[in-house]
């Protein structure tokens, strides 16, 4: 799989979530900004990740589960912009609630995306 | 009759993060069992077919919250109370009977493979029905 961009991107993705926990439990939205600043970082580099596993993807020689594989990699795009517009038409400080929901489903594609890349 | 204000009150507030939930699942188990039926039905047909099941209750159970109409919520109980029966007997018959369940349902012993969230969500679900009707809306 994609090393250690991968690595990366789930403990990024963790951070945020921790990060949306607090703002939720502050029960005031401070920050919200850079927070969809950060998930935004975060969104452009799983598109990244999505091109170099396709890439990798069509030039393994190993038996790989191909559909399931891209449809993990497309899934891993759809989450952040989905629960960022979820979250930004929320008044109240569920909105980062949201976030804080869509933080938690990063790593788990990612650690899914892995396991499907090695055949689990 | 429409009424904004209940609207407001389902889809506003915890109610927002529960939708989230529920549109994760329905999008997990949507494309899990579509997989699965479609490369290998044969395998695990009965486990296949309940993953199918999951994915519709969980998609009606998306689009009624976030609709949060008088009927949509009526729906959204049966929905809820369906998933609720479903992963409480699934999970029980898959861990009396693990041989009839060859590959993994989402409701597999109450949802274990997903953190156990498959047997909260649908009680979650109709807390937030219950509570949602009294609260009154702040604006």
């Amino acid at each position: 799989m994609v090393h250690p961009l991968d690595t990366i991107l789930l403990i990024a993705a963790l951070i945020c979530a921790v990060w949306s926990l607090v703002l939720l439990m502050l029960s005031r939205p401070v920050g919200k900004r850079w927070l969809l600043g950060a998930l935004l970082l975060i969104e452009l580099a799983l598109l990244v990740q999505a091109v170099l596993g396709v890439v990798q993807l069509a030039t393994t020689h190993r038996h790989v589960s191909g559909v399931t594989f891209v449809g993990y990699l497309i899934g891993s795009l759809l989450i952040l912009p989905a629960a960022a517009w979820w979250a930004i038409t929320e008044k109240s400080r569920w909105g980062v609630g949201v976030l804080l929901v869509g933080c938690l489903v990063i790593p788990v594609i990612i650690v899914r995306m892995n396991q499907v890349w090695s055949g689990v | 009759m429409s009424d904004p204000g209940l609207r407001e009150a389902t889809r506003s507030g915890p109610g927002r993060v529960l939708i989230a939930v529920y549109a994760v699942f329905a999008l997990a188990a949507t494309a899990r069992s579509a997989v699965q039926i479609a490369t290998k039905f044969s395998d695990a047909p009965l486990a296949y077919v309940l993953s199918a099941v999951a994915a519709v209750v969980y998609i009606v159970a998306t689009v009624c919250f976030t609709r949060g109409s008088r009927t949509s919520r009526q729906v959204a109980t049966v929905s809820c109370t369906v998933e609720l029966i479903g992963v409480l007997a699934v999970g029980t018959a898959s861990v009396l009977a693990p041989s009839a369940f060859p590959d993994q349902t989402v409701w597999s012993v109450y949802g274990d493979g997903y953190g156990f969230i498959p047997v909260v969500l649908p009680i979650l679900g109709l807390l937030w029905i219950r509570r949602s009707a009294k609260v009154p809306v702040q604006v």
